[in-house]
């Protein structure tokens, strides 16, 4: 008897509490960051794309939603002719962020995907590009690999000895 | 037979082999980099350590090479032993100290060696924290991109190029840790093999240039197994698709034709099917608009044909199907060859002699072994490329047996070998029009016109078999000459006479097929290799039919007024008049084909064929292997095997045989009907109804990735996957993942083995046949009761013509075949036209190098600009065949120049 209003006595005072509840779509979400939402790719420090079209993070997607092609421009610079993600198919599993080398792909805290035409899900490299550097600061992977491309030649990566002379003999 | 023990397990193996090679036989994963099957071990790279202990009561043990270490009887060694897997780990740890972080942008990646041992050995986290070394890249030409950063110093690429494929302008440069692979300075690397080094490289130092303009991942390929479609040789490739166009060609492993190795025209000759020229769409000339439906396009054609009397026009780059399907669909008489006369008897010529010899013809497995090498009027990089590399393996067999097994030294140990060897080559003769690439193995060569070099091979014969005709007025260096080949053919073990058609001399084949004979008689184990003019010429042969110029008459005199043409530019052929007046006098003409030419803009109805990487087909080697190879992409369009239009045709038609089959393995059925000769080509491969556990064998790897988005952003739902009719393989990832039968192996790959080195666990043994045996099926084999008739068709001596020039035909790996001359990166290398003449000719009628010369074949005008040659025969020149820019002729031929040209005068000067 006693634990049977004891009970009433505590949903009772829950309408004295403050709401969990929010008024959405009036009010938003306060989302924390490491959230799994819209995939967004990012760019680098110095606003080059991010992406160098390794197809890991296609590799890696349990549902095979995405779908690039590599190209290079003529300095040498990869980067994805198209990128393409059917997020009609996305579980938001965030293996394909986990799998980039690069930083540039990154699941966001946006859910608000809603379309009433599922064509409109699929989602192009202008979709997902975004102007900064997304949750990642600082990193820039052209800066760390071998390859020279516009602007940083062999030799000018980080951690790297200027080319080597192969006519001397010097150690 | 001996008994090791790896890690205390007894195994049985054979003796005489390196410790590697064994273990990775069995099974084991050992890793290794400067180790090669087709090169042997040098010990470079300190990769493969195992323990070896000297008995079981030893704890110890010692750490040793595996690819430097023989196999013993009783031999105990350990592969998990802690010290041998912590050395493995360090050296790579090592060789990754300088390896830049490029994986993602590295061309190598997913079908990568160094990622592969990197992972097998367990070295995850790289603890060098300093600078690394960088160097500069080099430009290589149109096939190959260099990034020197991820070097591990290996040595395979030198010892590919240098040793094995005879290149010149690749070394290794520099010294200490500073080691360069490269040329001397930036330029195109010179070997027709070069592309080889994108597969021999353990790194990303040497990539596929085509493949990095459409790059891929090895995963997201979509594989089948296919066959070299550029010379009559049928290498074994693995062609690649994505996205609806052809991405790259890799080797698929044959243990009996191409080993490990392709030339660079089947690597990078792929280009075609993706080229602007291809006819996505069927015509049908008389709509509008021209470009049309399937439907439409089959009732145009099959209008046509029941309006006319229909002649057809098969190809010798068509597969055996679609030739098959179109003798029937027109009937045996009515059924012409698409090629020049010349060539369609000196074909029939070749297969006559093997069906005829009593000399097998060996596969290039077997000319490799060869101990002495006799070349007749074949330039044999350029018409029949990894022959010539097989040669190159042949003329070291000698001095292997000889001196190499005397000094108790197995063949593998690389280094100690070519120490031993030094310069010293076997026995190898070669008689040619002018120089080939292969002089400078050879033992002595001879530069003559054809009629002089069949006389030289006809005195052979005559040497080595005095039965074989004699020779008449031999001079007498030449009667020397003569003797000396003899004398080296005599003393081989199991010699090879290689000629072929590209001199266009009936007298050389027969030459040839006497001294092979010759051989036989003697009873020596002797082969002849004779190559043809295309990729399924061979098939042709067999099959059998009409000259093309009785299709020309057959026209001209009113027997037939429609043609089906199939596959085939018949421009080049024969000579553009009397090609333009056929297809002029045609009611109708209807063209399959996938590459637009001058042929297929006289169609009536033009159907849209699928090119060989859309087709399902056989291909019959010059050396009479049937080969099959498959369809490796759906197509989108209406484009479909040339068969599969003829067969629709035909039952549009109603044909009282053709509407009776229903598939692929129909077909195959009904050529082993109409020609016993080839049965076996319906065990060449399983039938399409082949399952393995109820499964298909996947072309996909199980990591292809986007397929819920490839197609995404024309209609968000996924259709569903194309079947395939004609194969018990699928289009998907889905199906088998074990190892399917060898003729169908989409691609290589095993746990942990993602680059094409995954290739040991197909093979019975590493570098020996595919299990389950070497795809392919021999049809022509000899037969020893028949008693050989050696001809007598010795020819007379050439006698030059005064104001004429007996043009002889000259063959360019890159341009002389139509299909690679299509592809991007080849157009780079094809040489410019020219005519080659002799030196002192050129200086009588006063030309020099680069100077226009005009002249007339058959009455069509050429001006080309000279080229001098020390070495071609005086009186003769040298035309290019098919290069873009120069017409057909059928050669050799008289060719008339426009200036005094007076040889009399000449004899007394110079002799
Ligand atoms: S979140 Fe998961 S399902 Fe979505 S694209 Fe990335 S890997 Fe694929
Ligand atoms: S893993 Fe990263 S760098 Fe690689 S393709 Fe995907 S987004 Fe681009
Ligand atoms: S370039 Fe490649 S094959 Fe040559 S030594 Fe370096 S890693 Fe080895
Ligand atoms: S040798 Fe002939 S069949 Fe072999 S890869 Fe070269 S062109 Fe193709
Ligand atoms: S493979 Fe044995 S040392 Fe390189």
């Amino acid at each position: 008897m006693f634990s049977l209003l004891r009970s009433m006595w505590l949903t009772f005072l829950h309408a004295f509490h403050k709401r969990d509840t929010i008024q959405y779509p009036e009010q938003k979400a306060i989302l924390p960051t490491r959230w799994r939402g819209r995939i967004v790719l990012s760019r680098d420090p110095d606003g080059g794309e991010r992406c160098v079209a390794c197809n890991l993070c296609a590799a890696a997607c349990p549902v095979d939603c995405i779908s690039l092609q590599a190209t290079e421009d003529e300095t040498g610079r990869r980067y994805p002719e198209f990128f393409r993600i059917n997020f009609s198919r996305c579980i938001f599993c965030g293996y394909c962020e986990e799998a980039c080398p690069t930083y540039a792909i990154q699941l966001v805290p946006d859910f608000e995907m809603g379309e009433y035409n599922r064509q409109n899900l699929v989602y192009e490299k202008k979709d997902l590009l975004i102007n900064g550097q997304g949750k990642y600061h600082g990193y820039n992977y052209y800066k760390v690999a071998g390859m020279a491309i516009g602007g940083k030649d062999k030799g000018e990566a980080e951690n790297e000895r200027p080319p080597v002379d192969v006519k001397s003999l010097i150690p | 037979m001996a008994t090791i023990y790896i890690d205390n397990t007894p195994f049985e193996v054979p003796t005489g082999k390196n410790l590697l090679e064994t273990c990775l036989t069995l099974g084991q994963d050992v890793p290794y980099f400067c180790w090669h099957p087709a090169m042997g071990s040098i010990g470079a790279c300190r990769q493969c350590a195992v323990k070896v202990y000297k008995d079981e009561n030893d704890t110890n043990g010692k750490l040793f090479m595996s690819c430097m270490e023989q196999v013993r009887d009783g031999m105990r060694i350990s592969i998990a032993d802690p010290e041998a897997k912590e050395f493995r780990a360090h050296v790579i740890g090592w060789l990754m100290t300088n390896h830049p972080h490029d994986c993602a942008v590295c061309d190598e990646g997913g079908a990568c060696h160094l990622q592969d041992m990197t992972v097998m050995t367990g070295h995850n986290y790289r603890n060098y924290t300093f600078d690394k070394r960088t160097y500069i890249n080099q430009y290589l030409g149109p096939f190959l991109n260099h990034e020197m950063n991820r070097c591990i110093q290996c040595y395979r690429c030198v010892r590919y190029y240098k040793d094995y494929a005879g290149g010149k302008d690749l070394d290794v440069f520099a010294a200490h840790n500073h080691l360069y692979f490269g040329r001397a300075e930036d330029g195109v690397l010179e070997s027709e093999f070069s592309g080889n080094l994108a597969e021999v490289c353990p790194t990303g130092v040497f990539t596929d240039k085509t493949l990095k303009q459409h790059y891929t991942r090895k995963w997201d390929l979509t594989m089948a197994a296919s066959v070299c479609h550029h010379c009559s040789l049928g290498c074994n490739i693995t062609a690649g698709e994505r996205y609806g166009t052809l991405r790259n060609i890799t080797n698929r492993y044959n243990g009996e034709v191409n080993g490990y190795f392709l030339c660079d025209r089947g690597r990078f000759g792929y280009e075609h099917v993706n080229s602007v020229s291809r006819i996505r769409k069927s015509l049908v000339r008389s709509n509008l608009p021209e470009a049309t439906d399937k439907l439409t396009a089959l009732q145009a054609a099959a209008q046509a044909m029941r309006q006319g009397s229909v002649i057809g026009i098969g190809s010798p780059r068509a597969s055996l199907e679609s030739n098959f399907m179109l003798k029937t669909l027109v009937g045996e008489d009515n059924f012409h060859h698409g090629v020049s006369d010349t060539e369609h008897d000196l074909t029939e010529l070749s297969l006559k002699i093997l069906r005829e010899s009593n000399a097998p013809t060996p596969s290039m497995r077997e000319v490799e072994k060869a101990d002495a090498v006799f070349i007749l009027g074949e330039d044999l990089t350029n018409t029949a490329p990894m022959l010539a590399l097989a040669v190159r393996q042949a003329v070291r067999q000698e001095p292997l047996l000889e001196q190499v097994s005397k000094a108790n030294i197995p063949v593998w140990q690389d280094a100690a070998v070519r120490e031993l060897v030094q310069t010293e080559k076997g026995p190898l003769f070669i008689a040619a029009p002018t120089i080939t690439k292969l002089d400078a193995l050879a033992t002595q060569t001879y530069f003559s016109d054809p009629d002089a070099i069949a006389r030289l091979g006809f005195a052979v014969a005559n040497i080595i078999y005095p039965k074989s005709p004699g020779v008449r007025g031999l001079k007498n260096d030449d009667m020397h000459l003569a003797q000396q080949i003899a004398d080296a053919l005599m003393k081989a073990k199991n010699p090879v006479v290689i000629s072929g058609t590209s001199s266009g001399s009936e007298a050389i084949l027969k030459a040839a097929a006497n001294i092979a004979n010759a051989l036989i008689a003697k009873e020596k184990e002797a082969g002849i290799v004779l190559t043809l003019p295309a990729s399924n010429s061979m098939s042709l042969a067999m099959l059998g039919g009409h000259r093309l110029q009785s299709a020309f008459e057959a026209v001209e005199n009113g027997y037939a007024d429609t043609v089906i043409i199939l596959e085939n530019d018949l421009y080049r052929q024969a000579s553009e008049g009397a090609v333009t007046n056929f297809l002029k006098s045609c009611k109708k003409v209807i063209v399959l084909d996938y590459l637009h030419n001058q042929t297929t803009e006289h169609a009536d109805v033009l159907l849209a064929a699928g090119a060989f990487s859309e087709a399902d087909g056989t291909l019959i080697n010059n050396e009479g292997r049937a080969q099959r190879f498959y369809q490796v992409h759906p197509t989108i369009e209406d484009i479909q095997e040339s068969w599969r239009w003829l067969g629709e045709l035909g039952t549009i038609v109603a044909h009282d045989q053709i509407s009776w089959w229903h598939g692929y393995d129909d077909i195959l059925s009904a050529i082993v009907k109409e020609h016993p000769e080839m049965k076996g080509i319906e065990m060449v491969t399983p039938p399409s109804d082949f399952r393995i556990a109820g499964q298909k064998i996947p072309r996909a790897p199980h990591r292809f990735s986007g397929r819920t988005a490839m197609r995404a952003n024309i209609n968000v739902s996924e259709p569903k996957p194309a079947e395939d009719p004609d194969s018990p393989l699928s289009y998907t990832m889905e199906g088998y993942r074990g190892q399917p039968p060898s003729a169908m192996i989409p691609f290589f790959w095993a746990p942990g083995w993602n680059s094409n080195q995954s290739v040991n666990k197909y093979q019975q043994e590493v570098g020996g046949h595919l299990k389950g045996g070497d795809p392919g099926i021999r049809l022509i084999e000899p037969n020893p009761e028949h008693k050989f008739s050696y001809s007598a068709a010795v020819p007379e001596k050439f006698e030059p013509m005064d104001g004429h020039l007996f043009i002889l035909p000259m063959h360019h790996i890159f341009g002389s075949e139509e299909l690679s001359a299509q592809a991007a990166a080849i157009q780079e290398r094809i040489p410019e036209p020219y005519i080659a003449i002799n030196t002192d000719d050129a200086l009588r009628m006063k030309l020099d190098e680069g100077q226009l010369m005009p002249f007339a074949i058959d009455g069509n005008l050429y001006q080309l600009p000279v080229k001098l040659s020390p070495t071609i025969a005086s009186g003769t020149a040298g035309l290019p065949v098919g290069l873009p820019g120069v017409k057909f002729a059928e050669l050799p031929a008289w060719a008339i120049l426009n200036r005094e040209l007076q040889w009399k005068q000449q004899h007394q000067t110079t002799y």
